[in-house]
């Protein structure tokens, strides 16, 4: 599907997971024109959009900045405006909106995950046409098919940061290693009430499985 | 006045078998599935869903996708089911024939060898994903995979079929080398159970055998004892 996006697509994988007391955003870091050149070997498709919210992009880059930055615009209004950290929830429907009333045009995903005072740590995923869903944990992108046994066999709710961390790094190295579109280096990103962590693990350090 | 109305909203379809025929039956007979072998010492364990469907009906869905070629070679089949029926039976022959020239049990490289000769022959007509899988006497258990185009490779644990996609990564994190033939039937229904969950075109029961020297063990899991997997 990603290799019918003209221009440069992520092809990709990107993933969120709640935990005890947070939420962990991932992605791979490979952008690539058509499944045959990879046009970045480091992108970053982690985008903060307020102090404690982060979406993930998968789908064409085009589409996906131009969105990201003006959901970035209207959240950061709305967050003046209301005099208060904006909801995730709220954060999730702006790129619903937007994805929404411009469906035949964009082809876009996102995972919009974060930390508000009202529901702690959430996942809400935004798809193609504009469904806007909330789930504990979620996946995506065109790697992402390839983890759905595994994620579905490995996630439990209410894991330490630890156990999340070691969950999404080994869920991404599973997909990477399958899908040739995804790739480079493993970014998280940890979101707590206490503020928010970038992780960054180059491919060699990733888990290597028992064929590797 | 039904048959005006109809002509005059589908105009190209004025003179189709589309109205006679319902849409399910249109549709070619795919076994849409997710198979899996994995070789252990002393054998080969084989697993399959059992849901064949043409479009969205699902015209069997206790289906067995599980084929025996010789006496400790089977086949586990995906794609088309009428293509795969026939090159199993192809192979079936041609095993057994050389198999009483040479006046011994075939080797599982020659059932695979022969899987790839026919897919490869006809790969343009064919639509025919094949994991081959069977333990002898020189080399044990031994799995090898003809996906479509007609390649071979010896595989300790492969999977195929539209069900295989989502196992990828259960698979390569939960595979060890060197497990026993029960957690090799273990990691197996795991791994259907997951795939047929989130697979639409794989489902109904789980079907595995386990191929050793002694012979063949064959076992259904129904539908409510496969393990879940839920979560929210």
């Amino acid at each position: 599907m990603d290799s019918q996006i003209k221009g440069v697509s992520t092809g990709t994988t990107i993933l969120a997971v709640t935990f005890n007391g947070g939420v962990i955003i991932g992605s791979d870091s490979r952008a690539s024109i058509g499944g045959n050149y990879v046009s970045s070997k480091t992108i970053n498709k982690l985008i903060q959009v307020h102090d404690r919210i982060f979406c993930c992009i998968a789908g064409s880059l085009a589409d996906a900045q131009a969105v990201t930055k003006a959901a970035k615009f209207q959240i950061s209004f709305h967050s003046i405006q209301m005099e208060s950290p904006p909801l995730v929830k709220a954060a999730a429907s702006v790129l619903k909106e937007l994805c929404y009333n411009n469906k035949e045009e964009l082809q876009a995903g996102f995972i919009t995950a974060g930390w508000d005072r009202k529901k702690g740590p959430q996942v809400y995923t935004v798809a193609l046409g504009g469904m806007l869903l909330s789930q504990p944990f979620t996946i995506g992108g065109s790697g992402s098919t390839y983890i759905y046994g595994y994620a579905d066999a490995k996630y439990k709710p209410d894991m330490s940061r630890e156990e999340c961390l070691q969950f999404a790094t080994n869920a991404l190295a599973l997909a990477m290693g399958r899908d040739n579109v995804s790739g480079g280096v493993a970014h998280l990103v940890v979101i707590t009430e206490e503020g928010v962590e970038h992780v960054v693990i180059p491919g060699d350090k990733l888990p290597k499985f028992h064929d590797e | 006045m039904a048959a005006v109305y109809m002509s005059a909203n589908r105009p190209e379809n004025a003179f189709s078998t589309v109205d006679l025929v319902p849409e399910w039956a249109q549709e070619e007979v795919s076994t849409g599935t997710t198979i899996m072998a994995v070789e252990f010492d002393g054998g080969v364990v084989i697993g399959a869903d059992s849901r064949t469907t043409t479009g969205a009906y699902i015209a069997n869905r206790v289906t067995d996708k599980l084929t025996p070629i010789h006496d400790r070679i089977f086949c586990c089949r995906s794609g088309s089911a009428a293509d795969t029926q026939a090159v199993a039976d192809i192979v079936t022959y041609q095993l057994g024939f050389h198999s009483i020239e040479l006046d011994e049990p075939p080797l599982v490289q020659t059932a695979a060898n022969l899987f790839k000769q026919t897919c490869y022959r006809y790969r343009e007509e064919l639509m025919a994903g094949i994991i081959v899988a069977g333990w002898d006497k020189r080399r044990g258990g031994q799995v090898y995979t003809v996906p479509m185009g007609g390649m071979i490779v010896r595989q300790p644990v492969s999977v195929g079929g539209s069900g295989s996609s989502y196992i990828y990564g259960f698979m390569d994190s939960n595979y060890k080398p060197g497990m026993t033939k029960e957690e090799c039937l273990h990691f197996c229904t795991q791994a259907l159970a997951l795939a047929m969950e989130r697979d639409g075109s794989s489902g109904g029961v789980a079907r595995l055998a386990a191929i050793t020297e002694e012979g063949l063990e064959r076992r259904v899991v129904l539908g409510n004892q496969l393990p879940k997997f839920s979560n929210a």
